[in-house]
């Protein structure tokens, strides 16, 4: 791919040397993003030990294991393993799908002093009521879909570039919104693994789905749909 | 304790082809409860499903599980799912059949129908409960040790593999022990061991709700990694939970007896289709027939299924 063109590219001006020093390029690491509030700032709708363990533990776990499947990546695609490659796909599915969402996740939610609960107004506000009707019936389908996946997964409201209208989408386990179409943009995600709410909620995951919308923060989501519908 | 001896005589281990489960277990804590509640209107008879207690107590696995957890998932969980079965099944083709052909018939061949998950899920979480016992953990012995030893190494590897498939298992779902027998080509569903050989103990894995019933294997012994089963207890810490279930909690007991029923089974099988087979080849004259029989092949139909309850 594009590390092995570039060594090529490199080798057929510079010579021997500059291809190995292209093979030992370091391959990018990625790190847990920090949150922009406290563990405790969105209570009482997501207690702070929920916060504090899905962030520094359970993100934490996807992010490392995704370093370590990219780094065995990069190996198999160096000594040509065809079948290594293949193999870590799931791994990278699952781990840097979990990094992709969980990143997101973060940003979908805010304090309610912060704006955190507050309707989205702009383009988004306009072309929710126009889908849905209103917010409120949006949120009902939302809550619907994200009480009726089993397992674990993710509740989406997304934006179809393509056909340029909002839709919402469920995605099992860590699969990213994307693999449900590749014109599909996230604006808001919703994580209904257990571990986003059990402590909390216990088995009750409709309560959970009533309250997180206390601190969705629809000005990230607005921000996104207005970018991406420009 | 008198739960603990009512479960190793009781014919009611989960086991594949055995219908309805019989009721009577004697409880510190609960009446007898009937399994099955039978209405008899003209010759129709409808069966709905209840919720079984575990064959302990909800505080009996502590401190390795606690009385929380169990109060929750049996509680609230595995009530749900056959709270909901009943719902989804009553009215319907699914009504008055034994779980585990409610579980084949759904799964329809991995295309599942709606009451596959309720159904699936009250099986596995009373195959789940009746996994464990308290005190339990350590090491089996007889059969089925020699039987781990010859299809693992050892006992230690049997061990290891069986953690790592439980901690591999991504998002929700079970590991399992089954044993595999006569089968290679599983009408139902996609084999997921087909070129081992048969008779032999299998590790598998399998997501939310699906069980080895579909391949059908023997399942032996599972454990529960859906996140609300060791949440409360180990929250991120499936590794932990997974160690303290070896450790603490299987009871090698129902492993043991599921053993023998599967052994048995597989047995009673090989000798049908063996039999099966002989009345293919043999064209046996027939003496008192009225009529000219061109087909000449007998066709032998089971219809008296002995593990069917009254």
């Amino acid at each position: 791919m594009a590390l092995r063109s570039l060594a090529t590219r490199k080798t057929l001006t510079l010579g021997l040397n500059s291809r190995r020093l292209i093979q030992s390029r370091a391959l990018q690491t990625f790190s847990l993003p920090d949150l922009p509030y406290d563990y405790g700032a969105l209570e009482p709708a997501i207690s702070g030990e929920i916060m504090q363990l899905h962030h520094q533990k359970h993100h934490q776990t996807y992010i490392t294991n995704y370093n370590k499947a990219l780094e065995q990546l990069h190996e198999a695609i160096q000594k040509g393993d065809s079948s290594t490659v293949v193999k870590l796909q799931s791994a990278i599915k699952f781990n840097g799908g979990g990094h992709i969402n969980h990143s997101i996740f973060w940003q979908n939610l805010s304090p309610i002093r912060e704006g955190g609960g507050e309707p989205p107004k702009g383009s988004l506000g306009w072309v929710i009521d126009t889908n849905f009707g209103s917010l409120e019936a949006l949120i009902q389908k939302i809550n619907a879909e994200g009480a009726a996946l089993q397992g674990s997964g993710w509740v989406w409201l997304g934006l179809d570039k393509e056909l340029k209208k909002l839709v919402i989408e469920t995605t099992a386990n860590q699969d990213p919104l994307v693999t449900k179409g590749p014109h599909l943009v996230p604006l808001l995600g919703i994580d209904v693994w257990e571990h986003a709410y059990y402590l909390q909620y216990k088995n009750v995951r409709p309560d959970y789905l009533k309250n997180i919308w206390k601190v969705i923060n629809w000005k990230y989501a607005s921000e996104v749909y207005e970018k991406e519908s420009a | 304790m008198a739960a603990a001896t009512s479960m190793v005589t009781s014919s009611s281990f989960t086991f594949p082809s055995q219908g309805l489960r019989l009721p009577t277990r004697s409880h510190p804590c609960m009446k007898p409860q009937r399994r099955f509640l039978r209405k008899y209107a003209s010759n129709v008879i409808t069966a709905t499903y209840e919720l079984k207690p575990p064959p302990y107590s909800l505080n009996a696995l502590e401190p390795h599980m606690s009385r929380e957890t169990l109060e929750y998932h049996w509680g609230k969980h595995h009530r749900t799912y056959v709270e909901n079965l009943n719902k989804q099944v009553v009215g319907t083709d699914l009504e008055g059949l034994s779980l585990e052909d409610i579980i084949t018939v759904t799964y329809n061949k991995g295309d599942i129908l709606p009451a596959f998950n309720s159904a699936a899920q009250a099986w596995n979480h009373d195959f789940f409960w009746e996994s464990m016992k308290p005190g339990g953990g350590g090491k089996p012995s007889g059969d089925l040790l020699d039987l781990i030893e010859r299809d693992f190494g050892s006992f230690e590897r049997f061990t290891e593999e069986f953690k790592s498939a439980a901690a591999t298992q991504f998002g929700s779902g079970w590991a399992w022990l089954a044993y595999k027998a006569n089968r290679l080509g599983v009408e139902n569903a996609v084999n997921p061991w087909p070129s081992e050989n048969d008779k032999k103990l299998v590790i598998v894995k399998s997501p939310n709700a699906v069980n080895p019933l579909v391949w059908d294997y023997f399942p032996l012994l599972t454990i529960d990694v859906w996140e609300h089963a060791f949440y409360l207890d180990f929250q991120n810490r499936r590794a932990d939970y997974i160690s303290m279930f070896m450790e603490k909690l299987v009871s090698w007991e129902a492993v043991n007896a599921r053993l023998e029923n599967a052994k048995a089974q597989a047995a009673e099988r090989e000798m049908e289709e063996e039999r099966m087979k002989n009345e293919e080849e043999w064209k046996p004259t027939d003496d008192d027939d009225d009529d000219d029989d061109d087909e000449g092949l007998e066709m032998y139909v089971d219809s008296d299924d002995d593990s069917e309850a009254e």
